[in-house]
């Protein structure tokens, strides 16, 4: 990882690297990171592409599926009330000439105990709980960059005050502020998105979780504003009368990419950890609404009462699993990249 | 130093006050009635006077009164427990969640740093493979799934440990080891770290030449500069264990304080969600503050920044 060679650069080139190339050279040279990269990439795609199937039939009930629902290769399970769900839904013709295929494949992943489809809600709930990890990184850059750069540039009293906030919110309990946040967001969240609970709840689990993991974001870029402000190109942006939002969004924040970039890809596999504990807690995404943490959570009290259900438990944990190690993956291969000198990536 | 230790608990106390105010804004702000959720269907006379009794019908006086019983640790009835009051409550459950978070991180650290000294010293062999696998899972299962492997394999298969509880120590061996293995992975991963960066520092390389016993050279000389990284995880670290085991107590039906927390959250039990709020921030801060002392003692850099 640490000093890669530099294969794509041709000798006798003596021009000097520009450091964004040189940290992309280091990311394509970490293979676990390639490999997260790929990984989260496929894994994507297709929940996207199986988005119209998912999305009408991860909360189709099925009596014949929800007696026996073990993993089925090559067994014909009931189709009615696919069929149902398929005509009422999207009468697209995605469906009648891909469905039963697709149908099949599914059945291969078992059922869980109302007869639901393992691999729709897997797949949807891969997407919802990658949304609200992405969501909650976009949130805590957001303040956490801004909060930071205010603080620092502005200095003195403001930067004093700014600071012991932070360290007040730091002195609280970090799921206690979920928690709470959401209790306090809840009621204007649902009349925001007026009446559709389900999204509003994903959009408030995002916002609670990024509201709340913005602390570490801020300090460190406050740290990095305070270090580069002494900078000399700094000083003669200054010198040629550049005002101070000009200063901060075209020559301090180009300059921060790389702490961004690491922090909010290690905001992302915290978010997803984090919204499984609360689905497990009964806080989390509502039912019949999957997230990965929902599913596991589900799983392992479905092989508590009944052990045997392994499908039920593997399929959502394994997929869980992969997702939060491809997403550490990509955030300590994007440390590595903008930061060799760092000491704390997963794997030397 | 005395000067400095007062500093810290004067600004301890103000920031304990912030986080009153925080709190209380949320929970009051938050919507819904606890007595409406729970018995429907009640005379408006009697929620009044429900009211009248737990101060709901005037905020303003209900936060003097809060923080005037806070300061003498009499923090007033809890709306859900009819008979207990939140002091009574967090008296009985802060003492278990503390003794399970401290046991967590005895075995954290009881295990995770021969782990990685064992995987340094040996790098590349199958021990630092199967100990980096198990690391990996470590950070990235959630523990109410690693938990629950436990409990199936040792209380319902193999019947060694009870299914959960409290009050035995067979009932803590399992909560204890859930809630140890994110913290075990990470010391173990920073013990290594630290122990490949010294292991080839010129000092070691030294002592070897000298002749040394390798395990003196690796316990005597190279431990101790490596341990230091851990040091410093282990304060914030044993904090988290201890107010963060929400997720282990529910899995073993362990009394702890995280339950009650959650379920005063869910049923808006204000007066008990304010206590136990300032149960753990008060923990957090005190370890932050004793952690930092601590540390000017450790390493003399600090105390003469300081």
């Amino acid at each position: 990882m640490i000093g890669a060679p530099a294969t794509s650069r041709r000798a006798g080139d003596r021009r000097p690297e520009r450091p964004s190339s040189r940290s992309w050279r280091r990311f394509r040279a970490n293979r676990l990171a390639g490999a997260g990269t790929v990984f989260v990439l496929v894994a994507t795609l297709i929940a996207i592409f199986a988005l119209p199937f998912s999305l009408s039939w991860f909360d189709v009930q099925n009596a014949t599926t929800a007696v026996r629902h073990a993993p089925a290769v090559g067994r014909v399970v009931d189709q009615a009330p696919y069929a149902e769900a398929q005509g009422s839904n999207t009468p697209g013709s995605w469906f009648t000439w891909a469905g039963p295929a697709v149908y099949r494949v599914a059945s291969w992943w078992g059922h869980d105990n109302l007869g639901r489809s393992v691999l729709f809600r897997c797949l949807l709930g891969f997407l919802v709980s990658l949304v609200i990890g992405l969501g909650a990184a976009v949130m805590s850059v957001t303040i956490g960059v801004l909060w930071g750069a205010v603080a620092a540039l502005a200095g003195g009293r403001v930067d004093a005050v700014m600071m012991r906030i932070v360290d007040v919110l730091f002195g609280l309990p970090y799921i206690l502020m979920v928690i709470l946040l959401k209790i306090a967001l809840e009621g204007p969240l649902i009349r925001l998105f007026a009446g559709r609970t389900q999204l509003a709840n994903v959009v408030l689990l995002a916002v609670a979780i990024g509201a709340v993991s913005w602390l570490t974001m801020a300090r460190v870029i406050r740290g990095q504003v305070l270090s580069l402000r002494e900078q000399p190109f700094i000083e003669a942006a200054r010198a040629i009368g550049a005002g101070r939002l000009r200063i901060l969004f075209l020559h301090l924040l180009p300059n921060l990419v790389g702490p961004i970039a690491v922090y909010a890809t290690l905001v992302v596999p915290q978010a997803v950890l984090q919204e499984s504990f609360l689905s497990f807690l009964g806080i989390g995404v509502q039912q019949p609404v999957p997230s990965l943490g929902r599913l596991a959570a589900d799983g392992v009290q479905a092989v508590n009462t009944f052990v045997g259900y392994w499908w039920l438990i593997t399929f959502p944990c394994l997929l869980l699993v992969l997702t939060l190690l491809a997403l550490n993956f990509i955030g300590d291969g994007l440390r590595d990249a903008f930061d060799p000198k760092s000491r704390t990536t997963l794997l030397v | 130093m005395t000067r400095r230790i007062f500093n810290r608990l004067v600004w301890g106390l103000v920031t304990l006050g912030c986080i009153y105010v925080i709190t209380f804004l949320m929970v009051v702000s938050a919507p819904g009635n606890p007595f409406a959720a729970a018995e429907r269907n009640m005379p408006p006379e009697v929620v009044r006077a429900l009211e009248a009794r737990y101060s709901m019908d005037n905020q303003a006086a209900y936060f003097f009164q809060f923080l005037a019983g806070a300061v003498r640790f009499d923090f007033g009835p809890s709306f859900q427990y009819k008979d207990w009051t939140c002091s009574q409550i967090i008296a009985r459950a802060l003492p278990v969640s503390l003794t399970l978070g401290l046991v967590a991180m005895l075995i954290a650290v009881l295990v995770g740093v021969p782990v990685g000294v064992l995987s340094a010293v040996r790098r590349n062999s199958w021990f630092d493979l199967t100990s980096l696998g198990f690391i990996l899972i470590g950070i990235s299962l959630p523990a109410f799934v690693t938990g629950s492997a436990l409990l199936i394999v040792f209380a319902i298969y193999l019947k060694v440990l009870p299914i959960g509880g409290w009050g035995r120590i067979s009932q803590l061996v399992l909560p204890a080891l859930t809630l140890s293995l994110p913290f075990m992975a990470y010391i173990a991963r920073l013990t290594r770290v630290g122990m490949l960066d010294v292991l080839g520092s010129d000092f070691v390389r030294t002592a070897v030449a000298k002749g040394l016993d390798r395990r003196a050279v690796i316990w005597r000389h190279a431990f101790r500069v490596a341990f230091l990284p851990v040091l410093s995880y282990l304060g914030p670290a044993a904090a988290q264990a201890m107010t963060g085991s929400f997720v282990v107590e529910k899995v073993f039906n362990v009394p702890g304080l995280g339950i009650h927390f959650v379920d005063a959250a869910l049923n808006l039990d204000r007066g008990l969600i304010m206590s136990c709020v300032l149960a753990y921030s008060a923990i957090l801060i005190l370890f932050n503050i004793i952690v930092d002392l601590l540390y000017a003692q450790v390493d003399p850099r600090i105390k003469e920044a300081a």
